[in-house]
């Protein structure tokens, strides 16, 4: 009976004192602030950053190998506290949200067949580009939708995405998941936006939908120089500059609208009305 | 030996509609909307502009590398423009417009009968490959590369593909009576070029008016045998038929040749003879019109190029309550959203539908029934990868396979829930072929 006690007490001290001298042998070192910049991430562990998830990002933070504003979901908030952990300054940097450059939506915008299959805009892109006479425009079938991490999209009844600012946090995952590429990365702060994105030449375009943009090119001369651009028939804006809201009045066609800060969905659900 | 296949589907075939219509010759039309690439594999390069006089027969798009063939003008005339169409395969391609002057004149050299008994292997792919030859039983692979397998994989068996399985389809059965002699020169062509001397002209017991007109012909020649094979949908799939007819199995990812087999559709076999012994590149194919949508339902013989619109009006025009027009059959053809789309060398009909033939997709859950796994020629689980590829899964679809699906629509055709499967696929290949290009 005491035999067998002390054989025990024996070995589990000897393997006690095995896993002690491992425990400094082979201890890994570890930055502290690792931990704390986990905490200040959002933990959604949503992959935008590039990374398979938010410790991932930390520990490469912490080790210098990742810029401290590198969560595109955080956004300034959160770059500001990884700031304020790795003891550096950080200063400016704006939100971006995303932005559906296309306003056609069920009924201002022509329709070429009656689609019918996958409730996929990428399955129905496969078939002539999906069912809008306009080859550019929201297929409305909800690709994005599935592809936002944070419920900031929504297809509206009228057959078109729309994104809820407040809630986008600008990873660019619809962007990616757009079979259109019709999704853009916007600052936040801007609010005129050209609502279309066909390179259709103007009577094309306007046959095929009644908000399309024409490229009559009135926008670009009411604004300053360079603030809007005209690329294949399409004005674009230019997101460096800042334009004032007047220039919008300046369309024949209501594709240029102007959101306010607080509902900017419902504006891009009316198109033309 | 074996004479069927697993799985497979028995739809109504409406055969009669068309089978008992000659070919009919479709006039010269006002213009011809030629596509720059008929062929599957590499894109074909235009050497045209606008503005250009072209002949019958003359180049218009050369082969953009091996997989690839050349396409020819239908007649002679002018390009009066080049831009996107809507094409028959189901996707904007660029074409050229071409207004006919109504002489029909052929490019130098062209139409010149010739003696074929003297050609090589070799001269026999070029001929073939020069004259714009794919496959025309809808697939279009360029026929010159089925005729150069690699040392490694001998071929001991040529199939001529004359099942026709595709529901209303008609022109290959049309072209069997009224063209056979042709077509069994044609496949003589293919043995030489690939040193084959065991020929199978395999056709389905529906047409037996064909098949006693293949025996007759072959009667007393050893090379030749006439295959008479079930009625049963896809019989005339690749693989289903080199496995009816030979027992053998054409690998996962393989081609036709691993399995010793060469199967050549018999309006390919055709379009060879008349391009060795007339010098006669591609330019016209047979199609069937049919369905209860047409006013004549019949078989034409129509320039590579000629609009559906043209081909519908020739054909008497549309019933009043036409709801569908499908190029190709109502299994794997592809639905039209304009009759702007014109000819192209695999469109072997078109196919018109009343609203109330027409089934609907309805995207309803999968209830695990199992229906499809047991038609599934290809001894796939359309149920589970049609599961996976909703929920975007493709890593898993290609576990399950996905790859070695033909698209022939069976397990959609019994579908209970009415789930778009095949589109399922054809999404979760396209996925899956841009990942492996992307990692190279």
């Amino acid at each position: 009976m005491l035999a067998a006690v002390i054989t025990l007490a024996g070995l589990g001290f000897l393997g006690s004192l095995g896993l002690a001298i491992a425990a400094r042998v082979f201890a890994v070192e570890t930055d502290p602030r690792t931990e704390e910049i986990e905490e200040a991430l959002p933990g959604a562990n949503c992959g935008a950053c590039g990374y398979p998830g938010c410790s991932e990002l930390a520990k490469r933070i912490a080790e210098g190998k990742a810029c401290i504003d590198d969560c595109p979901v955080g956004g300034q908030a959160v770059a500001k506290e990884i700031a304020g952990i790795m003891g550096v300054d950080f200063s400016g940097g704006e939100r971006d949200v995303a932005i559906v450059l296309c306003a056609g939506n069920n009924e201002n915008a022509l329709k070429k067949y009656h689609y019918n299959g996958v409730y996929d805009c990428v399955s129905a892109d496969m078939f002539y580009g999906g069912d809008k006479a306009c080859s550019y425009g929201c297929l409305g079938l909800g690709t994005c939708v599935g592809a936002c991490p944070f419920g900031a999209i929504e297809i509206m009844p009228e057959g078109i995405a729309k994104i809820i600012s407040d809630k986008c946090t600008g990873c660019g995952k619809c962007v990616e998941a757009c079979p259109k590429d019709i999704i853009k990365l916007v600052p936040a702060s801007r609010k005129l936006h050209i609502l279309c994105s066909s390179h259709d030449k103007g009577a094309a375009a306007k046959k095929k939908c009644e908000v399309a943009c024409i490229g009559c090119q009135k926008c670009v001369k009411a604004a300053p120089e360079g603030a809007i651009e005209m690329d294949d028939f399409l004005a674009v804006v230019n997101y460096a500059m800042e334009i004032p809201e007047n220039v919008a009045d300046e369309c024949p066609m209501g594709t240029i609208k102007v959101y306010d800060s607080e509902n900017s969905l419902k504006q891009a659900a009316g198109g033309g009305s | 030996m074996a004479k069927g296949f697993f799985g497979g589907i028995h739809p109504d075939y409406h055969k009669e509609l068309a089978s008992g219509e000659p070919v009919k010759v479709m006039p010269l039309p006002e213009q011809l909307i030629v596509y720059f690439s008929q062929n599957l594999g590499v894109p074909s390069k235009p050497v045209v502009e606008k503005g250009d006089e072209v002949k019958k027969g003359q180049v218009i798009a050369e082969a953009g590398g091996f997989v690839s063939t050349p396409v020819h003008s239908p007649t002679s005339g002018k390009i009066k423009s080049i831009g996107l169409h809507p094409s028959p395969v189901g996707t904007e391609m660029e074409a050229a417009v071409i207004i006919p002057d109504g002489e029909d004149e052929w490019a130098e050299g062209c139409d010149k009968e010739r003696d074929i008994s003297g050609f090589t292997p070799d001269e026999i792919k070029n001929i073939v490959n020069n004259a714009g030859v794919v496959g025309m039983g809808g697939a279009t692979f360029p026929t010159h590369v089925k005729l150069s397998p690699p040392e490694d994989k001998p071929i001991d068996i040529l199939i001529l593909n004359g099942a026709e399985c595709e529901p209303y389809l008609a022109s290959d059965h049309r072209l069997m009576l009224e063209k056979a002699e042709e077509i069994l020169e044609g496949a003589s062509l293919f043995a030489r070029a690939i040193n084959v001397d065991n020929i199978v002209v395999a056709i389905e017991k529906n047409k037996p008016d064909a098949i006693e007109k293949m025996k007759n012909l072959t009667a007393g020649r050893d090379r030749f045998r006439v295959e008479a094979l079930g009625v049963i949908y896809p019989q005339g799939a690749e693989k289903q038929l080199i496995y009816a007819i030979t027992g053998r199995k054409v690998p996962t990812g393989g081609l036709p040749m691993d399995a010793g087999a060469l199967v050549q559709n018999v309006g390919t076999c055709f379009a060879a003879f008349e391009a060795a012994r007339l010098n006669r590149p591609l330019i016209r194919r047979v199609v069937t019109v049919t369905g209860s949508g047409i006013k004549n339902p019949s078989n034409i013989l129509a320039r590579i190029g000629t609009t559906f619109r043209d081909i519908v009006d020739f054909c008497g025009g549309m019933t009043d309550d036409t709801a569908k027009v499908i190029s190709g059959g109502p299994m794997m053809g592809i639905a039209q959203y304009s009759l702007d789309s014109a000819v192209g060398k695999g469109t072997s009909g078109i196919v018109l539908l009343k609203a109330d033939e027409v089934a609907q997709f309805e995207n309803n859950p999968c209830i695990r029934c199992g229906r499809c796994l047991a038609v599934c020629p290809m001894n796939l689980d359309p149920s589970a990868i049609s599961i996976f590829a909703e929920r975007m899964r493709y890593d898993e679809t290609e576990e399950y396979c996905v790859m070695d699906c033909i698209e022939c629509g069976s397990c959609a055709y019994v579908c209970p829930s009415k789930r778009p499967l095949v589109q399922h696929f054809k999404r979760a290949k396209a996925e899956i072929r841009k990942r492996s290009k992307k990692t190279g």
